[in-house]
Formats: structure tokens, C-alpha cells, sequence
């Protein structure tokens, strides 16, 4: 179908740019290092594993804000956006395949960063990874999302944060959730269920932020 | 009803009253604005 | 760009004043005190009143929105517009007179076990972040397209907060502050039904005042133009 080819070629496009610059993902890599030190000094004496399980969605979610911040900036120096939408393919394309590059960024970080958090701080269960993987889902489809909105108006970066961070507390709340609590279901659940929802809405409702 | 009782009553009901007076006094400049920029409309086109 | 309304807004604002003065009578004079709270719960009746239009008030921006998008409505991207506006005064109001209820009842200013409050506080940042959008965009098609889609996220950020933070509430507060809901009879459900009556009647007046100085001030700026 032409649709996916589309989308498998946009984030091709993406992931080769990264690939060959190298600038966003160890910059975020370097990001979530310099966060786990930071929450160690932030964190008193006595302070619970679940305060630092806390942690980790904070710095999830600002490492995740450092890609997303990047992410359109491409198209717009360069005006490859105005290009992509005259093209014959689907505006949702566009966003898809923007999301799936940045997760790929996200995991990309991750992994590196989760095992890291085991060392310095405590081991992450099962639900936990499973928890930030579907987290690490809606993140980057709203993210994507509200990346377009933001690149469109003149406040551009300052804007990025303040779209992101409310729609971003759900998930957090999911994520923090299946974390720490003994019967993560419902947290799992709910982190599914937000991914559809406004997966679906991002999906369809992304040809109108970059179409006049 | 205690004398604190009735002074947070008293105050709900000023604080209302005066809020909805204004917005009385705001909806009639607002029509007799409206009227008035209809007029000027009007008027405008023939000026050319 | 301007609708034709119906109900000439004099008239609404008369309406208004009758109305949430027969509220103010009500919920301070009839309606019997609650057995747990005593006095202070009667702020219950605003505070819920005002939480309920305020949904009503982001989901009739939504509508709007919508009609935006999908019909072309020329008047609509405004009307949403001063909707969420609308919302976003009357979600203030619940923090406000949430705040106050749970510094009379529980002594503290500000309460996270209160599903509500913090519930509208998401929702007032995300709604913030509205007029921050919508004023960094220069006015035309595209500026109307992002807040429209926008709101329309917000409405569906509704139910899905409200189901995040009653799922928070498990990992954060084991004590939760029960409250008793109002045994709902006689004097308490009637006062309620004014006070939301009169709450929701106001929200529309304040709209349509608000829609009205707006459409004149584009009208004024035209003129002054031609």
C-alpha cells in the first residue's frame, strides 16, 4: 500500500539524517546521564525507590521533549514541510512517520538510559519497561503532534513545552503507576487506552496543522 | 445562621449583584453600539 | 461573520440577575444545612454549578470547533474561541471557590486528594497554553485551524485526566478525605437545579457579551479601514 511505503520512507529520511549528523541522540543520551546525577543530589537521605521510580518519568519526559524539539526543525529551515504537503501523500503520513522516528530516538535513549538508572539508583521490574514502552508510544504521537502546532507559530520552542506537558501528564501518571504499584494492570490499561485515543485523534486531526 | 455566617452571605450577595449590574450595563451599550455601527455602515457605501 | 442571535442580550442579562439573585436566596435562606459541613458546604452548590459549565463551556468550544473544521462555519472559529475563554473564567471560579472550600472544611489551601480541583488544574494549564497558541499565530485560516484542533484535544483530555488522577489518587494518597455527598432531596436538589440554571444562564450571557464586543471591534476596525 502506498500509504505505509510513504510513511517507511519519511522516517527513513529521518533516521538517516540522525544517522549522519549525530546530533540529537547523544545529546539526549548526555541529557538523561546529567538528570540521573542531578536526581541523585535532589533526592534527601531516606528517600524511597518509589521517589526516584518518580524521577525516572521526569527525565523520560524531558529527554523525550529534547527530541521532539528538534524534530521539525529540518523541514523548517528548509521548507521541506510546504514540499511534503504538496506531495500526493497523506498529510497523517507525515505525522506517523515522524513519530515513528522519534520513538525510535526515545528506545534508542532508553536503552541506554534505563539500565543506567538500574545502576545508580534500583532495578526496574518487568511493568515498569512495559510501562514505559507503551508510555514511550503516546509520548511521541502527541509529542509529534504538538511539535507540528508548535513550529507553526512564532513562539516555535518556547510553545513546545507548555502544549506538551499538559497532554504528557496522563501518561505520566500511567507510567509512575505501573511502575511502582503491585497489580500494574489498570495502569497498562489505561496507558493502551490513552495511545488509541489520541493516537486516533493525532492521526486524523494532523492535516489541519500544516494546511492552511 | 452566626454573624460570620451572615457576613459571607452578605458578601456572596454584593459581590453578585454588583457583577450582574455591570453586565446589565454592558449589555445595553452594547446594543446601542451595535446600532450605532449598523448606521455608520449604512453610511459608509454612499461616501464611496 | 456574526450570527443572527436569537435572544436580544438585555434581555439575557435581566434574566441573569433574576436568576442567580433566586440562587443566592436559595442556597443562603431555604436550603437546610448539611449535617457533616454545616455552612461551609453551601458553597458546594456554586462550586459544582460553576465545575458543570465550565465542561459545558470547553465543550461547546469543542462543538465549535468542530463546525469549524468540518463545515467551514465562518462564525465559528470565534465562538470557539470566546467559549473556551468562557471556560477557562468559570474553571478560575473552581479553583477559586475550591480552594476556599477546602481551606473551611480541611484547613489546608489546596487539597491533591480532591479529584476535581486537580482535575481543573490540567485543565486550566492546557487551556492556558490555548491562548498562548492562539496568540502566537497571526489571525487567519491557519490560526483558526491550530486552536480548532486544540480544543478539540482538550475535550477529549477531559475524560482522560479525570480517569488519570482517580488512578494517581492509589499511588499517592492512601488517606483520601471522604466527603459526603449531599443526601439529594426536596430543598437541596432544587436549589441545586437554580443555582446550575442560573450558573449556565450567566456563562451564556457572559458569552454572548463577550462574542458581541468582539464582532463589534472587527466591525468598527473595518470601517475604519474602508
Amino acid at each position: 500500500m502506498s500509504y505505509l511505503s510513504d510513511v517507511r520512507a519519511l522516517a527513513r529520511k529521518d533516521l538517516l539524517l540522525e544517522l549522519r549528523a549525530r546530533d540529537t541522540l547523544p545529546a539526549m543520551l548526555l541529557f538523561v546521564v546529567a538528570v540521573f546525577v542531578v536526581f541523585h543530589f535532589s533526592l534527601p537521605e531516606g528517600s524511597s525507590d518509589v521517589a526516584a521510580s518518580g524521577l525516572l518519568w521526569v527525565a523520560i519526559v524531558f529527554t523525550a521533549l529534547l527530541a521532539l524539539g528538534r524534530a521539525f526543525v529540518p523541514e523548517r529551515e528548509q521548507r521541506v514541510l510546504d514540499a511534503l504537503v504538496l506531495s500526493p501523500a497523506d498529510r497523517s503520513a507525515i505525522w506517523l512517520a515522524k513519530s515513528i522516528a522519534t520513538f525510535a530516538f526515545l528506545a534508542a535513549a532508553e536503552v541506554v538510559a534505563l539500565p543506567l538508572f538500574a545502576l545508580f539508583f534500583h532495578g526496574l521490574s518487568g511493568q515498569a519497561i512495559a510501562g514505559v514502552a507503551l508510555a514511550d508510544v503516546g509520548i511521541c504521537a502527541v509529542g509529534t503532534f504538538v511539535g507540528a502546532t508548535a513550529v507553526a507559530t512564532r513562539a516555535r520552542e518556547l510553545l513546545l513545552p507548555l502544549l506538551f506537558l499538559p497532554l504528557a501528564i496522563p501518561l505520566i501518571i500511567g507510567g509512575v503507576g505501573a511502575s511502582v504499584v503491585a497489580d500494574p494492570g489498570r495502569y497498562l490499561g489505561f496507558l493502551a487506552l490513552y495511545d488509541l485515543l489520541f493516537g486516533l485523534l493525532c492521526w486524523a486531526a494532523f492535516e489541519y496543522v500544516v494546511v492552511e | 445562621m452566626s454573624t460570620a455566617e451572615k457576613y459571607v452571605t452578605a458578601a456572596y450577595c454584593v459581590v453578585f449583584g454588583l457583577v450582574l449590574l455591570y453586565v446589565v450595563i454592558i449589555a445595553l451599550k452594547m446594543q446601542r453600539l451595535e446600532r450605532d455601527v449598523e448606521a455608520l455602515e449604512e453610511k459608509r457605501p454612499s461616501d464611496g | 461573520m456574526a450570527r443572527k442571535h436569537r435572544i436580544p442580550l438585555p434581555a439575557l442579562a435581566v434574566a441573569s440577575l433574576v436568576l442567580v439573585t433566586l440562587a443566592l436566596v436559595l442556597v443562603f435562606f431555604v436550603a437546610p444545612n448539611d449535617a457533616d459541613q454545616g455552612f461551609s458546604q453551601r458553597i458546594f452548590y456554586f462550586h459544582v454549578s460553576i465545575a458543570f459549565t465550565s465542561y459545558l463551556c470547553f465543550g461547546a468550544g469543542a462543538w465549535k470547533a468542530l463546525r469549524h473544521l468540518w463545515k467551514r462555519d465562518p462564525a465559528a472559529d470565534l465562538e470557539s474561541y470566546v467559549a473556551v475563554h468562557q471556560g477557562v473564567i468559570f474553571g478560575s471560579l473552581v479553583l477559586l471557590t475550591g480552594s476556599i472550600w477546602a481551606k473551611i472544611s480541611w484547613g489546608h489551601w489546596w487539597l491533591w486528594s480532591e479529584n476535581q480541583l486537580v482535575l481543573f488544574l490540567v485543565l486550566f494549564l492546557f487551556y492556558a497554553a490555548y491562548f498562548m497558541l492562539r496568540f502566537s499565530v497571526d489571525p487567519g485560516p491557519q490560526r483558526a485551524n491550530l486552536s480548532a484542533v486544540y480544543a478539540l484535544f482538550g475535550v477529549v483530555l477531559v475524560p482522560v485526566s479525570f480517569m488519570a488522577i482517580r488512578l494517581a489518587q492509589h499511588f499517592i494518597h492512601p488517606v483520601v478525605f471522604t466527603r459526603h455527598g449531599a443526601a439529594f432531596g426536596g430543598w437541596i436538589l432544587a436549589t441545586y437545579l437554580v443555582a446550575q440554571f442560573a450558573v449556565i444562564l450567566l456563562a451564556y450571557t457572559l458569552y454572548r457579551v463577550e462574542l458581541a464586543g468582539k464582532l463589534l471591534d472587527l466591525r468598527i476596525r473595518a470601517l475604519r479601514l474602508a
